[in-house]
């Protein structure tokens, strides 16, 4: 496939290496269907009208259509609606919190109870697409000559440089890091997604011209200048940043991992060293994610402390469900207060711990029941308590406006204060899922080829 | 109604003289090809069987089935081109007289095919009687490959034909003559009539009927394939039932053609039988169903129609046989006075809207989703909400982000949100009962007696009055 970056030639494939452990004990938490039961799957489907689950999924794909066209045979017209909405439907049909979305939203909840089984289905027309080379169609043959830069290579900016691409429009992708996917590629846990099939995908839309420079991270003045002087419009689609940090005593110890660097690290940095009893602190789907890993890498023991209680925990509830299953440990409304280390000095030992005081009423005060403090004995302790967004760049955009640290938008269109920027993802909405990221860049894309469009009838550039 | 005090008797008379333990037989067909499995049949509890075709042996072609299969349910209808028997007629012959011998209570029919020749007939019947057969049943109805050679359906398509042989029969047979019909014929009465003027005891209706199942759309070969290409085959199973009962209806109002009849076509649980009785038959036979499941399926066949007649208060077959006949009108005697309209219970709506695209797209547009947002004007299309749940922004429900856990707010009456349980227009409602049957959910829309001040007027009256009439189509 060409590349039409510094990258030239590089197979993206090769920069990753999968330790054969990982693909060994991440195996898929849920398999493939195969053709026979994807088609009584699909034939169970009512073909409901203005389809409650294509609704409440944020990419509205037109749910009942593409599981209609499973069951008549036709799995690339399936895939192709799939795709119109949703271009990383392959990815989101694995890692899609379902249970909350389209299949939560299912008429048969209230008709025999067990809903439609979609992302499996969906996952089905896909696989059959990219098994069969992935070619996508172009929506115009027109070439326009205006030019888009997108900040970040996650799943925002993928859906909009798509998007924009199937539309004839030039786009470009800075990434900071070396490969492609943001989260969808580093962080998405490894049983859902893999990280290969994560690039497979990208692969389809570099294959459509998107343009892509990796390890050029944009940072200050001078490149916001320079990218503003070369680009018609920006797309600011560079999710969180680092993860936050506890501020107790020990955290600065090496085995002291933030969630992401960990997740990160046995998905695409080949680093699976895990500790035998492992203490993680957060009770976010991150949190669970990392605690379900370090299971899955070899510890013996992993611990999860949260300061509040199980039903005020962040995770869904099918993910802590599955956690137990797996035998992770919870201790609610419990506190690290430091972290002990070994008499090296370089290891740890122990995390030290107090019970808070339960506390319903939702505010963050938090009060030590006296007495509390306990210890668990451990090799490794993984944070999760939230990523913070990146205030440093955001600030830095001329004219963009923030709020609680996310960009403002428009909603309906992605446009920024700044209507030379746009912008979708965790970064405008705080953090949720692959699939709103996906929505806000096709949201944004459209609205931008419509701008460009525009501005190209008039022969001018877009004014900031 | 009643329930009546003893367990049903399910025994029957048919035409007279043929004693059935129950009135299910198994019709002339592969389930029937020899001696061994007929006595299997008896042991699982069929009635009756009606021996596989007997002739002249002939050679079958492989393939020889196809099927249709409908939303995900394999063999909603099965096609076949096969022949008669392919056994020689004396091992045939021989086991006819076995089965007789060990089962003596159960019905064994013969099914019998051979050239238009009267000595040809006259031989055949004497050794099918010879060998104990308590019935003939003659195969009129082949519409493949046989009727090519002059049998078959040539016979049962020309009533001519067919009465010259139903006689040729009579003048031998000292048991009951059945004629089975081909359904292959603009209107099966003609050939009925004939076979009750050559002397008919009984009918058998219907055979399977003229078709084509479908391509392959790779090869572009028709099914069944037979080195790559096909021959028009004959139709049965589930699908053929409607048109077996309407043909079974015709016959058995018509004085002329009225004989004991076995019906036929598509039976495939206790329930099909019993409308098959209350149209008039004496029996009924199945194929498709036993080839498909076995012959194990007879058990619920006779428990189930016990059961139903035991509700009911139906003694035996007779007691409810040819019932609803009387029901049966021409369209010109029905009631125009009478309405209906459509009720929707929301209570079990689960919010699918079927009925509402139905109603739009296929009946009379009274269907509407303006219990929450609209005047109620009817004027909002189903194009307006698909493109309004496209525009609508949906996000992923996070507790966090959103302000703590999302309960349900506000009071829904029902489990369904009631903005998307559908309304009637019963002013509009013209009763057609659409709605009702896409719904798929059990009485969920039910159609409801609504009372417009008028006397029962059928268009035979309405016309004779001479009032202005709306034409129907
Ligand atoms: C551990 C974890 C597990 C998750 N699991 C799921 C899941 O199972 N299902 C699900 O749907 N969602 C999941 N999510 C959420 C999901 O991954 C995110 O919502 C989604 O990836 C957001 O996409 P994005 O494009 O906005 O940002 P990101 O995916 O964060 O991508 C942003 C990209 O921008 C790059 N970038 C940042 N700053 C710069 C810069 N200055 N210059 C150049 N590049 C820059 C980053 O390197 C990154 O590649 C998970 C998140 C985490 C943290
Ligand atoms: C494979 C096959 C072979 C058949 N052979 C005969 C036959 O030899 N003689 C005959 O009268 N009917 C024959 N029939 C028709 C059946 O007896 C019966 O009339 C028809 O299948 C309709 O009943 P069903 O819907 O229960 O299958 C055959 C049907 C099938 C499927
Ligand atoms: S993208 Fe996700 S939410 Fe949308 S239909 Fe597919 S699996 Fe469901
Ligand atoms: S709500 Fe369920 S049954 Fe209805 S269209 Fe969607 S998946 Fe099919």
């Amino acid at each position: 496939m060409a590349l039409s970056d510094g990258h030239a030639g590089r197979s993206e494939h090769a920069l990753l290496q999968v330790r054969p452990e990982v693909a060994e004990r991440f195996a898929e938490v849920h398999p493939p269907l195969g053709a026979v039961a994807a088609l009584a799957e699909a034939n169970r489907c009512l073909y409901c009208f203005d389809a409650p689950c294509a609704a409440a999924c944020p990419t509205h794909i037109d749910v009942p259509r593409f599981i209609k066209k499973i069951s008549q045979d036709n799995l690339r017209g399936s895939a192709l609606t799939i795709l119109d909405a949703n271009i990383l439907g392959a990815s989101c049909a694995r890692v899609c919190p379902v249970e909350v979305l389209c299949e939560g939203a299912c008429v048969f909840h209230r008709y025999n109870q067990e809903p439609i089984h979609i992302g499996l289905l969906q996952r089905h027309a896909m696989d059959a697409f990219f098994q069969d080379g992935a070619v996508l169609p172009k929506k115009s043959s027109t070439e326009h000559t205006g030019r888009v830069a997108c900040i970040g290579a996650g799943p925002a900016s993928l859906a909009c440089a798509a998007e924009l691409r199937l539309r004839g429009h030039g786009v470009k992708i800075f990434e900071r890091q070396e490969l492609p996917g943001g989260l969808n590629t580093h962080g998405v846990a490894e049983y859902k997604l893999r990280a290969v099939d994560s690039l497979r995908e990208i692969e389809m839309i570099r294959a459509l011209g998107v343009e892509f420079a990796f390890g050029d991270e944009i940072r200050g003045e001078a490149a916001l200048a320079q990218l503003d002087k070369d680009y018609d419009v920006i797309f600011i689609g560079v999710g969180l940043g680092e993860m936050r940090r506890l501020s107790i005593s020990g955290e600065q110890l090496s085995d002291v991992r933030n969630a992401l660097e960990f997740i990160a690290g046995y998905k695409t940095g080949g680093n699976v060293r895990v500790g035998r009893r492992v203490v993680v602190v957060g009770a976010g789907n991150t949190a669970i994610d990392a605690a379900r890993a370090a299971k899955r890498l070899g510890a013996e023991e992993v611990h999860l402390l949260y300061r509040r209680g199980s039903r005020q925990m962040a995770a869904f509830e099918f993910e802590y469900e599955d956690a137990k299953r797996e035998g992770v440990l919870f201790h609610w409304h419990t506190q690290p207060t430091a972290i002990h280390a070994t008499e090296s000095g370089e290891g740890i030992a122990a995390v030290e711990c107090r019970r808070v005081k339960e506390n319903e009423s939702g505010s963050s005060a938090m009060e030590f029941l006296a007495g509390s403090a306990f210890r668990i004995p451990c090799e490794m302790v993984i944070t999760a308590i939230g990523q913070s967004p990146l205030l440093e760049l955001l600030k830095s955009l001329r004219g963009v406006k923030l709020e609680d640290g996310r960009v403002q938008v428009e909603r309906a269109t992605g446009r920024t204060a700044n209507a030379k920027y746009f912008a979708g993802g965790d970064c405008v909405n705080g953090g949720r899922e692959v699939v709103d990221a996906v929505a806000d860049g096709k949201r944004a894309a459209v609205a931008i080829a419509s701008v460009l469009e525009k501005a190209n009838v008039r022969g001018s550039h877009v004014q900031s | 109604m009643s329930k009546a005090k003893v367990a049903p008797d399910l025994s029957v008379m048919f035409a007279g003289k043929i004693y059935s333990p129950n009135p299910f037989w198994l019709a002339s067909a592969p389930p029937t090809n020899c001696g061994e499995q007929v006595m299997r049949a008896f042991d699982a509890g069929w009635g009756g069987a009606v021996w596989k075709t007997l002739g002249e042996p002939i050679t079958n072609v492989s393939s020889r089935y196809s099927s249709v299969d409908w939303n995900g349910q394999r063999m909603m209808g099965l096609n076949n081109i096969e022949l008669i028997t392919d056994r020689p007629l004396d091992v045939n012959l021989r086991e006819i007289s076995e089965v007789k011998k060990r089962y003596p209570r159960h019905a064994v029919i013969v099914s019998l095919m051979v050239e238009s020749k009267r000595e040809a007939w006259h031989t055949i019947v004497q050794q099918a009687e010879d060998a104990g057969a308590d019935g003939l049943e003659l195969n009129f109805g082949c519409p493949h490959g046989m009727s090519e050679r002059g049998m078959g359906s040539a016979v049962g398509q020309v009533p001519e034909y067919a009465e010259m042989i139903t006689a040729w029969v009579k003048e031998k047979a000292r048991t009951p003559v059945l004629v089975k019909l081909t359904p292959n014929i603009t209107d099966i009465r003609t050939v009925a009539r004939a076979a009750k003027r050559g002397g008919a005891d009984g009918l058998s209706a219907i055979n399977t009927i003229n078709s084509i199942t479908g391509i392959d759309l790779q090869t572009l070969v028709p099914r069944p394939n037979v080195d790559g290409k096909s021959s028009h085959g004959g139709y049965c199973g589930p699908a053929v039932k409607p048109i077996a009962l309407n043909m079974v209806q015709q016959v058995q109002s018509d004085a002329e053609s009225c004989l004991p009849l076995s019906g036929i076509g598509g039976i495939s649980d206790w329930r099909d039988a019993a409308e098959f009785f209350l149209l008039g038959c004496g029996t009924v036979q199945v194929c498709t169903a036993a080839m498909r499941y076995g012959y194990r399926i007879v058990e619920d066949m006779t428990d189930g129609l016990a059961n139903w007649m035991a509700e009911k208060g139906f003694a035996n077959i007779a007691a409810f046989q040819g019932l609803s006949l009387a029901n049966v009108k021409e369209w010109k005697n029905l009631n125009l006075n009478y309405k209906v309209v459509a009720r929707i219970h929301e209570e079990k709506c689960i919010g699918c809207e079927l009925c509402y695209t139905a109603c739009w797209d296929g009946a009379h547009q009274c269907i509407h989703l303006d219990r929450v947002s609209e005047s109620g004007n009817g004027h909002t299309t189903p194009a307006t909400y698909e493109a309004r749940s496209r525009a609508a922004i949906a996000v992923t429900p996070i507790p966090k982000l959103d302000g703590g856990m999302s309960e349900r707010v506000g009071a829904e009456p029902y489990a369904t949100p009631l903005a998307r349980i559908p309304r009637v227009d019963e002013s509009e409602c013209v009763g057609c009962n659409l709605c009702m049957l896409v719904c798929p959910v059990e009485n969920c829309i039910t159609m409801e007696r609504i009372d417009i001040g008028l006397p029962p007027q059928s268009w035979e009256q309405r016309s004779a009055l001479g009032i202005p009439v709306k034409v129907q189509h």
